[in-house]
């Protein structure tokens, strides 16, 4: 049984102008112990997938689910307090934003203990000793210091370094980090994510990476889930994923690398993902896709097996050429 | 910290010398000089009058009786009552405890019923009880005083009899002022009812007073409740598995109060304004009272010294908001 079991999910977004589903459909798994990198450019649904299983929200979002289940138990029955006692011991979350993530009027020693007396119910000194433990084991220098420090005393690497030492506070299962070296500096970025993994490595919890820079998905993760529009379009091992991508716009993405690109112009991919107004009415990217045919306009794709990554495809690719298309070498896309 | 506190009062400095001054030249742009009101239509001979005039200085060049009058209080004399020969601290004092219970009174109840409304209105944002928090709180705050005194006078004391009209205690106590503060006093006394009474002729005055209060706390408590509820640190709390008790009570609220703490301490001007009108309308005899009495008898002195320590003690509330504020906000404290 996997760790988080993610079936049909979709999110929809009451907003001014009407719903907005900003998740569709979505299914995925997490096994204990395993990364999982969840890739997608801005607006994908992928932040807002895994805020809906951490139960963070707000108001204007519905969730739906067929199954939403964190070890074995229906998240979608609980009652917010059962969740609550889920939520921030079992799993835990780091942010995009270090330096806003972190509460300016409290001390850091405050916001790690905090998490330690509400889920564990320690006591001052063990929540003392069990906080200078993390900082040490987050790798921040003079952890006695630290604890009085607040927040705006911190750089961004090391309030990264607190919200990881926050989420580990209780051995959770599971961690989601949400595209957690995005606001970090190039050399804090390697240092973060190197800690991540150590970290993961060493406890054994499931990580779900949200990311959207390839380099780090090669790097970290043991499988990958490319999201677009809102909708998962394509799963696979992370080394098959690079070899061999059976989703025209995961392939599109890999190719646009620069340690990849051929030629002297990088490829691009035309236009831009399509907002809650010019929502195509079959396949999400066809307006984008090299190798769109009618039937791709007018047919909502089907889900392909794990032979060819669950590719949301009409025509998913094989080693660069869709299968089953009248036109194999695809039309020219003006990049 | 302490050298804030002293950066922050010498710049009190150029303040008072405006507030003297514009107390200064208002008061004699008003018809009428202290000698004039005295003595009343039937006048006194012109010799008589410039002597009295000439008693009082005010037979000086007005730029020379400032000058003078800076002079007097640089050395700490603040004058006497022209028309009740006191010294202007000496009646200060004797009223300002009861000034000081009806405005501290009134605060309290802004605070109190505030910050509370305030939050809820902002965590049920949209819905029927944010709606009718912030209509009650727009009209309260565009409630005129004189006229809000006089409609709970009219209800709650004429009408339903339930409390009394003025004053701070029934005429059938009576017992030496101590602290000056009545409810304290009236426990002290240990006379039965005392306390009641003295405690029922608090209720209007205090609603009165602190109705704008309360309906700006709340209006700003609820304004930046929402902001601050959509930052990413609240966001944090929740992803923690806090309680939303926790996460808005201690997480936001902490943050949302700073800025809720200086509109608090810029209340205490308007406070004082009020309490001017407050205590007339309820006969309270505290500094308000005192303060139109001495326009009504152009009694100079107790007006530029009235004037004077009430914005003493304004600036030194807004002086200790700043400070407070420092202990609410960890980046002020430490940026200094």
């Amino acid at each position: 049984m996997a760790l988080l079991e993610i079936n049909d999910l979709s999110v929809d977004f009451d907003t001014a102008s009407g719903l907005f589903r900003a998740v569709d459909g979505v299914s995925l798994s997490v096994d204990a112990g395993e990364i999982l990198a969840i890739v997608g450019e801005s607006g994908s649904g992928k932040s807002v997938a895994m805020l809906a299983v951490m139960g963070l929200l707000p108001w204007s979002a519905t969730v739906t689910a067929k199954r939403l289940a964190f070890d074995g138990r229906d998240l979608l029955t609980l009652t917010p307090r059962e969740r609550r006692k889920l939520v921030g011991k079992d799993m835990a979350m780091i942010f995009q934003e270090p330096m806003s993530s972190l509460n300016p009027c409290f001390t850091v020693g405050f916001q790690i203990g905090e998490t330690l007396k509400v889920h564990l119910g320690l006591d001052k000194t063990a929540r003392r000793l069990r906080t200078l433990e993390l900082l040490a084991a987050v790798g921040i220098p003079d952890p006695e210091r630290r604890l009085t420090a607040f927040p705006h005393q911190l750089s961004g690497g090391i309030s990264q370094r607190v919200m990881i030492a926050m989420a580990l506070a209780c051995r959770p299962k599971l961690i989601i980090a949400d595209e957690p070296t995005t606001a970090l500096d190039v050399t804090i970025q390697a240092q973060i994510l190197d800690l991540l993994i150590a970290l993961q490595r060493e406890t054994g919890t499931g990580l779900v990476l949200i990311t959207h820079d390839m380099g780090v998905v090669a790097e970290t993760a043991e499988r990958v889930s490319v999201h677009y529009a809102g909708q998962k379009i394509e799963e696979q091992p992370v080394r098959a994923l690079f070899d061999d991508p059976h989703h025209p716009y995961t392939a599109a993405l890999l190719a646009a690398l620069p340690e990849r690109a051929k030629g002297r112009f990088l490829p691009s991919i035309p236009g831009t993902v399509p907002g809650q107004f010019d929502r195509p009415p079959a396949c999400l990217f066809e307006p984008r896709c090299r190798f769109a045919t009618d039937r791709c306009r007018e047919k909502v794709p089907p889900r392909q097996g794990a032979i060819a990554g669950f590719a949301l495809c009409h025509y998913p690719l094989s080693h660069g050429r869709p299968i089953g298309h009248p036109r194999p070498e695809g039309r020219e896309v003006a990049a | 910290m302490f050298g804030f506190i002293i950066r922050r009062t010498l710049l009190v400095i150029p303040t008072f010398l405006a507030i003297a001054f514009l107390t200064f030249v208002a008061i004699r742009l008003v018809p009428g000089d202290p000698i004039e009101v005295r003595t009343g239509e039937r006048g006194i001979s012109a010799a008589r009058l410039a002597e009295f005039r000439h008693e009082l200085g005010l037979d000086q060049p007005v730029w020379k009786q400032f000058l003078d009058y800076l002079w007097q209080i640089g050395h700490g004399d603040l004058g006497t009552s022209i028309s009740t020969h006191a010294p202007v601290l000496q009646e200060f004092l004797t009223l300002f405890p009861a000034t000081i219970e009806l405005a501290l009174c009134a605060m309290i109840f802004a605070v109190v019923l505030g910050i509370p409304a305030g939050v809820i209105a902002a965590t049920r944002r949209g819905t029927f009880i944010d709606y009718s928090v912030m209509g009650v709180a727009l009209t309260g705050f565009s409630m005129p005083i004189f006229w809000w005194g006089l409609l709970l006078i009219l209800l709650f004391s004429v009408q339903l009899d339930l409390t009394p009209v003025s004053g701070r205690i029934d005429l059938l106590y009576y017992f030496d002022p101590v602290t000056g503060f009545m409810l304290i006093d009236s426990l002290l006394s240990g006379q039965d009812g005392a306390f009641l009474s003295a405690l029922s002729h608090l209720i209007l005055p205090t609603i009165v007073l602190g109705t704008i209060p309360l309906a700006t706390i709340a209006r700003m408590t609820r304004s930046t409740m929402l902001e601050v509820l959509g930052e990413d640190y609240v966001r944090t709390a929740r992803a923690k598995g806090l309680s939303p008790f926790r996460v808005v009570g201690i997480h936001a609220l902490r943050n949302a109060l700073i800025p809720v703490v200086t509109v608090i301490g810029l209340q205490v001007g308007t406070l004082m304004a009020g309490a001017v009108l407050t205590e007339y309308i309820f006969s309270w005899p505290g500094i308000g009272t005192w303060l139109i009495e001495s326009i009504q008898r152009r009694d100079y002195p107790v007006l530029q010294g009235g004037i004077l320590l009430i914005s003493g003690i304004v600036i030194l509330i807004n002086i200790l908001v700043d400070v407070l504020y420092g202990v609410l906000n960890p980046r002020i404290r430490h940026g200094r």
